[in-house]
């Protein structure tokens, strides 16, 4: 996927509950790029664009892995505090 | 390696990211269109969008970074840009740094090379100078060297002390070496035995004199210098083992020093032992330097401890002959003050050096002032740039960096710059620095001078890159791109800093030029010091010595020399010819005794004061040119018959009979043994030691005297300066027909110290004079920057408040109010710097009231014209961009704006 796909992608699938910062996308992404989370290729667009389409690689994907399990622990433990009847 | 590859395929990322980005946007308005916007407010609202594009890229660059290096090698490359966009700023800054900074580096050469530097020599911190003083010997006037040791002292010292490594003393001096070319004198310098072995300098060639060559009347052993060693014998290892003839006598090559090797700080060609005779040493003899090497860990408390635990010793060990009392020499209070061999060889030019370099430091303070001055009014020209860096996301602290690393380049290129002009200026500086400055052979440019420059030059770049940096690196890009330089009138606060500027250099200056005029008043002072003899231009001085081995008869000696007087006197063009033991300022070790005078009464055991001796031949005085205040002098005929007859100098005969013509008749004598003399002169008071120095008193002897204690009816005086008065002292001719007349006389005895008494004066007042020349380059210097500094503000002001005047003038102001506002401006500026430069100035030239002779270091003439002297070059550096203020036409000036 290339970047502005990204963009409408997750504002899309979130059905406009997140927005990301175009701004901050890029910069995000040399990062992931740097820590080979990510390669990147030139492809076209829907719109026959030259652009840069992002795959997530195997060393990607495991890091997600983690990151989803530690953010699902987080969230749950909010969720757990903010359950009403508790206290 | 990834980093780097990273490193390589870098441009290729920055270009495809460029692209990504491109591509994102061209799609994003592209959708905005789709969804009904026109494309131009579609471009606009996708920018809006993403956000400062700049900065996105920037940060998605720097990811691939090592961010802090990296920008600094951008700011870099930026600042160059920058200097080489604006080359005449660049060339008046680059040469304001480079000067001030060669200037530093030069004179912190010297200082580094003489004054911080260890000695040449290994572990030269264990090296002593075995100093002492006696301050109960009334009449020793020479303190300077306090009192030198005895060869007594040196055996009591080297063999009962418990502080050293070893021990001796040694004493320089000239003698004539013959059978090699033309009778040549030599300097030698004569050692007991552990003065080399303290030194510890191993030999280039050969070996060290030793214990083994130190017996009196044993096989006379010598060594050699290496410049010596290469002059005469072009470097040949065959010299140890061959003969060369010292005074008349063979002596034994045993071996060679190494290249710069020197004796503290005296250069000789020669080296022989000074073989004291045991059975013959008395207490008394007190003309030898001693010098030691401290055993490891002890203190120089410690040592002068040990040789004041000796000083007994040595009186109850030795005796000055039958029937004198040993322990007299306790009326003495003789206490050592020893000294590290450094500090001996450096003498009192330390505070000079200083002085010198604190006003060179100043003087870069002042340039500094200068380029900050420039600075302000480029960053000031530069503010748009500088906003416009600031809107496109430029944090404050990465524009001050990238201005500082800009002036820290100029600071550095300038110190390149200067390093080059530093290696003239040490040439220069070894050139006009007084020949008799110590280690002057030892001045390089060495790393820890290199290293001072870079940090000056790193240094100066921080300080005047500083203040336009904070200044104006401040966030305010709105004010600065809405104003685009149409000010009216330049903010009060960034007139202070300028105005701030301004009045620290006129006060430096100030500062400077008033130490320059003391040391012009200094001069003035010495150079009208009546030294004791007169035209020094027209007076040749040359010194002969007739060696016991060559002329074994002292009357002969007299004889000879008389000869030569006579033969000198025939030149054509010679008005007269004498001799004596030493010309004033020719800095020969100098003859002092006790002098009894037959009116006065002297306690039993009390040394009497000791006084200065000299002998002069008859026809001395006339030739010199000094005064013969009462009575006359002795002829010839008086000297040969042996006559008791003595001249004195003035202040010896107000202090012994309180006036000159009372001195008359009256007697004195230097032993009990000896007759009486009768005073039949009183001869003016000469400048001994240098024009600076008080003049000590004198008693002049015959050059032929009664022989008391050797064999022989008389003695002479061997070493004497000859004087020859003639208008054609200086040419090549009159050398050659001098040269000729003394070797007529006997072609074995060689000239030293050819000089005329010219030199031998300019010499004496070397010091001064370097000092001198130095704080007037310094204060020019000042001055001139100073000078620059308020012109350059003002003109800047003037051009800046154009459009005020022109609106003034417009509105019916005359021009001579505008020329008052402006030197208004200007005077207020110059006097207060003036107010606060004499302030500086009274504290600060205290500092160096040890270099002034004859003013006090508040002198207020010098306070006066000096001040006079910068307001009036200020007033005009301020009139010339007035004048411009008031030709501005009005109409021209406000159609232009």
């Amino acid at each position: 996927m290339h970047g502005y796909a990204l963009v409408q992608h997750i504002k899309r699938t979130s059905q406009d509950l997140l927005q990301i910062e175009e701004g901050s996308l890029y910069p995000a992404l040399q990062r992931l790029l740097k820590e080979e989370f990510v390669k990147a290729e030139w492809g076209v667009s829907s719109t026959n664009r030259r652009v840069r389409v992002y795959k997530l690689t195997a060393a990607g994907a495991k890091h997600l892995e983690r990151e989803v399990s530690s953010f699902e622990r987080m969230l749950e433990g909010i969720t757990r505090v903010l359950a009403p009847g508790e206290s | 390696m990834n980093w780097l590859r990273q490193l390589f395929s870098r441009r290729r990322l920055y270009r495809e990211l460029a692209e990504e980005i491109q591509a994102h946007l061209d799609e994003k308005v592209e959708e905005l269109v789709r969804e009904g916007m026109s494309r131009e407010e579609a471009m606009q609202s996708a920018r809006r969008g993403f956000g400062n594009l700049g900065l996105i890229e920037e940060n998605s660059r720097e990811v691939w970074r090592w961010p802090p290096v990296e920008d600094f090698f951008l700011d870099m490359r930026h600042g160059l840009r920058a200097l080489r966009h604006n080359p005449v700023f660049t060339t008046v800054a680059l040469l304001t740094i480079a000067i001030g900074i060669a200037a530093n580096s030069a004179v912190f050469t010297v200082v580094n090379s003489v004054l911080l530097r260890p000695l040449n020599y290994p572990k030269a911190d264990e090296l002593l100078a075995l100093h002492q003083i006696a301050p109960g010997a009334e009449g020793l006037t020479d303190f300077e060297n306090g009192l030198l040791l005895s060869p007594s002292m040196y055996f009591t010292y080297a063999e009962h002390n418990r502080t050293f490594q070893s021990l001796g003393v040694w004493i320089a001096g000239t003698a004539n070496v013959t059978g090699l070319a033309e009778p040549e004198q030599v300097r030698t310098v004569a050692v007991s035995d552990g003065v080399l072995q303290a030194l510890s300098v191993s030999p280039a060639v050969g070996r060290w004199l030793l214990q083994t060559d130190q017996v009196p009347r044993g096989p006379e052993r010598v060594m050699l210098s290496y410049g010596y060693w290469q002059r005469r014998f072009g470097e040949s290892p065959a010299v140890v083992g061959r003969n060369i003839m010292i005074d008349s006598r063979p002596r034994e090559i045993v071996g060679v020093m190494r290249k710069g090797f020197q004796f503290a700080d005296a250069d000789f060609d020669v080296i022989v032992p000074l073989a004291f005779d045991r059975a013959n040493v008395i207490l008394a003899g007190f003309g030898y330097h001693g010098i030691a090497r401290l055993k490891p860990g002890a203190t120089i408390a410690q040592a002068n401890a040990d040789l004041t635990r000796m000083l007994p010793i040595w009186m109850d060990s030795w005796s000055n002959g039958p029937g004198t009392n040993p322990h007299i020499y306790e009326t003495w209070r003789i206490t050592p003050m020893i000294r590290p061999l450094k500090q001996e060889v450096i003498g009192n030019v330390g505070e000079l050096l200083w002085v010198v370099m604190g006003t060179i430091g100043v003087v870069m303070l002042i340039a500094c002032a200068n380029v900050t001055n420039l600075l302000l009014v480029r960053v000031e020209a530069r503010q748009q740039e500088l906003a416009v860096r600031t809107a496109l996301g430029a944090g404050w602290t990465r524009i001050v960096r990238g201005l500082l690393v800009e002036s820290v380049m100029l600071g550095l290129m300038g110190g390149v710059a200067g390093v080059g002009l530093a290696y003239a200026g040490v040439r220069l500086l070894k050139a006009v620095g007084p020949s008799n400055l110590p280690r002057l052979s030892e001045i390089a440019i060495d790393p820890r001078t290199l290293g001072f420059t870079f940090a000056l030059s790193v240094l100066s770049g921080l300080l005047f890159g500083l203040i336009p940096a904070l200044k104006y690196a401040r966030p305010r890009a709105g004010s600065a791109l809405q104003s685009l330089g149409r000010t009216i009138s330049v903010s009060r606060e960034r007139h202070r800093t300028r105005n701030l500027l301004v009045v620290g250099q006129v006060a430096m200056a100030l500062v400077l030029l008033m130490s320059a005029g003391l040391m012009i008043r200094t001069f003035a002072a010495l150079r009208k010091v009546d030294p004791g003899f007169a035209d020094p231009q027209h007076l040749q001085a040359m010194r002969i010595s007739i060696p016991d081995s060559l002329i074994p008869e002292p009357e002969r000696v007299t004889r000879i020399q008389n000869a030569v007087l006579d033969k000198l006197a025939a030149i054509r063009g010679v008005k007269s010819a004498g001799f004596v033991s030493e010309m004033p300022m020719e800095g020969f070790d100098s003859n002092w005794d006790e002098i009894f005078a037959e009116d006065k009464v002297y306690a039993d055991n009390v040394i009497a004061p000791l006084r200065l001796y000299k002998y002069i031949s008859p026809g001395f005085l006339e030739t010199a040119g000094t005064k013969l205040v009462a009575g006359r002098e002795m002829t010839w005929s008086e000297v040969y018959g042996l006559r008791p007859v003595v001249m004195v100098s003035e202040d010896l005969a107000r202090e012994l009979w309180g006036t000159p013509s009372a001195a008359i008749g009256k007697h004195l004598r230097e032993f009990t043994k000896e007759p009486w003399h009768e005073v039949v002169g009183v001869i003016q008071d000469v400048s001994e030691n240098g024009v600076e120095e008080k003049a000590p008193e004198i008693v002049y002897w015959a050059p032929l005297k009664e022989n008391l204690y050797g064999p022989g009816p008389a003695q002479a005086v061997r070493t004497v300066t000859f004087v020859i008065r003639s208008e054609r002292v200086g040419t090549e001719s009159f050398l050659n027909e001098v040269r000729e007349a003394v070797w007529s006389v006997n072609s074995n005895l060689p000239l030293a110290s050819v000089r005329t008494m010219q030199e031998v004066y300019d010499q004496s007042l070397a010091r001064t004079s370097f000092t001198l020349v130095m704080l007037g380059i310094a204060g020019a210097m000042a001055l001139a920057l100073g000078i620059i500094g308020v012109y350059g503000v003002m003109s800047y002001t003037v051009s800046q408040r154009q459009r005020e005047i022109g609106i003034r003038l417009a509105l019916g102001a005359q021009g001579r109010d505008m020329l008052q506002m402006v030197l208004g401006q200007g005077t207020k500026l110059v006097l207060v710097g003036v107010g606060i430069g004499i302030g500086s100035a009274y504290g600060l030239t205290r500092l160096m009231r040890n270099l002034l002779f004859g003013v006090t270091a508040h002198d207020p003439l010098t306070f006066a014209a000096v001040s006079a002297l910068l307001i009036l070059v200020a007033l005009l550096a301020c009139y010339i961009p007035a004048r411009r203020a008031i030709l501005v036409d009005p109409v021209v000036t406000l159609r232009y704006e």
